[in-house]
């Protein structure tokens, strides 16, 4: 496929770093002297890491290797353009109110890190934690997030069971006595919020270029070379690339690189989307998320109402949505968002998402020695980005997960220990 | 919107009429088998980008499983089917075939332990009418 076409950066030109005075000096010679973000460069035939997929959990395993291991010799090969598939096509929301301690402690990481990443990166990421409301709707959803209130708590996660006048409160907009789904309360974690979800991929990907990763957009992975149990080589649209490690991050065609590799996910392949309204003047503040309605909003800095929507129930790779979740999610939020019912919707897609059975993220060693695999994040991999690229490089650096990884290996199925988040992350994030 | 044909009611029905039920033909690992295979079972799903075969209810019409040839990368479908067939029939194979040269099947219809094809299929079930009269 092609799709951009670049010019060659300059040899040795870097973005440099951005600041204040960059700007300054920038606007007195009109903007000339902006380099690329990263470079764009031919593909060697070897390297010590090759990860597959440069969404935001493949660069950010590429960050961390590079900056918690100091491990640069790698090479992060994406078929499309980068940050195209579930990276740009997500409601970049951002929150760590899960229920099991295991799920706590890698999503809130991840928060952690989101707080400082603009600074981490010198790439404004727009982190924005306006707070974050998960309405409860019926009286067993009331039940649930007092109890994960409660194990928040205990985790070290701040959040808070509000009742129904403070969530008025605080979204204004809200119709809290609709007469189907009256709002009876909320799950609020103050340090929720969004992100841009572009300029966290741009991010990642201006810092691996600059501490000299590759890489490679347009470079599809059509086979994986395996001998004695280890990993030699990737075949690509490019070329054959060797590797000492291979780690696959690659969300919704997971299974797609494990039978190249010779091996089976627990994963299935199921199509989320989600759709913006026309932008309007800044109405809501916060992030609200109503899962019994299968709903979940906020509003963009451009003045979009973002809205989420359900997943089809059956594998699909195509990454387009469907017309009866889009009526499903519209009907259910027009009720509690009376406000929206004149908005004209502007654009809609599919994502595709990789499932689990307990509906909580892979990290692991997989039956080819030197292949990782970081994947199954399902419909939540937005807000783990940063976490899971942290876990992900200790665990491929070392070949051995780290305490945050550890929980998340592919033996828990066989085990039967599973780390259920169907509540936490059933639908709505 | 993605249409099926229920091959019991003849009826051909929208996905809102039909509730997805996952990979058809597995083999059923239960009590006695090994730590491996039951995983296997339960868990590790081919998930192909391309034709799958799979189960479906026709909850909201004749509420018969049934099942379905399907492409996943297109949504194309290829034919619906029987429950009780312990393979995909010829002519959904025909079908696949018709549309993408050089797809083989990947099971063996002559084997006893056909990788992912149940060895003990459901009898046939007697039909309602026959109940009721």
């Amino acid at each position: 496929m092609t799709v951009s076409v670049v010019p060659k950066p300059a040899a040795g030109r870097s973005s440099g770093r951005y600041s204040v005075f960059a700007i300054a000096r920038e606007a007195m010679r009109l903007h000339t002297g902006w380099g690329r973000a990263w470079a764009n460069p031919e593909p060697k035939s070897r390297y010590q890491v090759v990860v597959v997929g440069a969404g935001g959990h493949g660069l950010a395993t590429a960050y961390y290797l590079g900056k918690n291991f100091g491990i640069t010799d790698v090479a992060v090969l994406e078929k499309g353009w980068l940050g195209g598939g579930n990276t740009g096509r997500n409601t970049t929301i951002i929150r760590s109110n899960y229920l099991q301690d295991p799920s706590a402690a890698i999503y809130d990481k991840a928060l952690k890190l989101y707080e400082n990443l603009s600074q981490d990166l010198n790439f404004n990421v727009m982190f924005s934690p306006r707070g974050l409301m998960m309405l409860a709707q019926t009286e067993h959803e009331i039940r649930g997030y007092k109890r994960t209130a409660h194990a928040n708590n205990l985790q070290g996660v701040t959040t808070r069971w509000i009742e129904a006048a403070e969530v008025k409160k605080l979204a204004p907009i809200i119709n809290i006595e609709g007469p189907r789904y009256p709002v009876l309360g909320a799950l609020y974690q103050e340090r929720g919020g969004t992100a841009r979800h572009d300029a966290v991929a741009w991010g990642y990907a201006r810092a691996c270029s600059d501490m000299g990763m590759h890489i490679i957009q347009n470079c599809e992975v059509t086979g994986v070379d395996t001998e004695g149990g280890r990993v030699r080589s990737v075949n690509t649209n490019r070329g054959t690339i060797a590797c000492d490690k291979l780690a696959l991050v690659v969300a919704g065609h997971s299974s797609v690189l494990a039978e190249m590799a010779g091996f089976r996910l627990p994963i299935e392949s199921i199509a989320l989307q989600a759709l913006v309204s026309e932008p309007i003047k800044p109405c809501l503040d916060v992030v609200i998320m109503a899962n019994t309605v299968h709903g979940y909003l906020s509003q963009s800095d451009k003045g979009e109402m973002v809205i989420g929507g359900g997943t089809d129930g059956f594998n699909n790779y195509t990454q387009r949505g469907s017309w009866q979740h889009v009526e499903e999610t519209v009907r259910a939020l027009i009720e509690t968002f009376p406000m929206l019912s004149r908005l004209k919707m502007l654009r809609q897609w599919g994502g595709i998402v990789d499932m689990t059975g307990d509906r909580s993220p892979i990290l692991s060693a997989t039956p080819v020695d030197n292949i990782f695999v970081n994947c199954g994040w399902g419909t939540g991999g937005f807000k783990a980005i940063p976490g899971s690229g942290w876990a992900m490089a200790e665990l491929v650096a070392n070949g051995r997960p780290g305490p945050l990884a550890a929980p998340f290996g592919l033996n828990r199925f066989a085990e039967g220990r599973f780390i259920d988040e169907s509540v936490a992350a059933g639908v709505a994030h | 919107m993605l249409t099926l044909t229920c091959p019991y009611c003849g009826i051909t029905a929208e996905e809102t009429e039909l509730h997805p039920g996952g990979e058809s033909h597995l083999k059923r690992h239960g009590p006695g088998s090994s730590d491996t295979d039951f995983e296997a079972y339960l868990f590790a799903r081919k998930n192909p980008r391309g034709v799958h075969f799979e189960r479906w209810r026709h909850v909201y019409g004749c509420g018969k499983w049934f099942l379905a040839a399907r492409d996943t990368a297109t949504l194309q479908v290829f034919g619906t089917y029987k429950a009780q067939s312990k393979f995909p029939p010829a002519e959904i194979v025909a079908a696949i075939q018709a549309a993408r040269p050089g797809w083989q099947p990947d099971w063996d219809e002559t084997g006893d332990s056909a990788p992912g094809i149940t060895d003990d299929p459901a009898p046939n079930p007697t039909p309602m009418r026959e109940i009721i009269a």
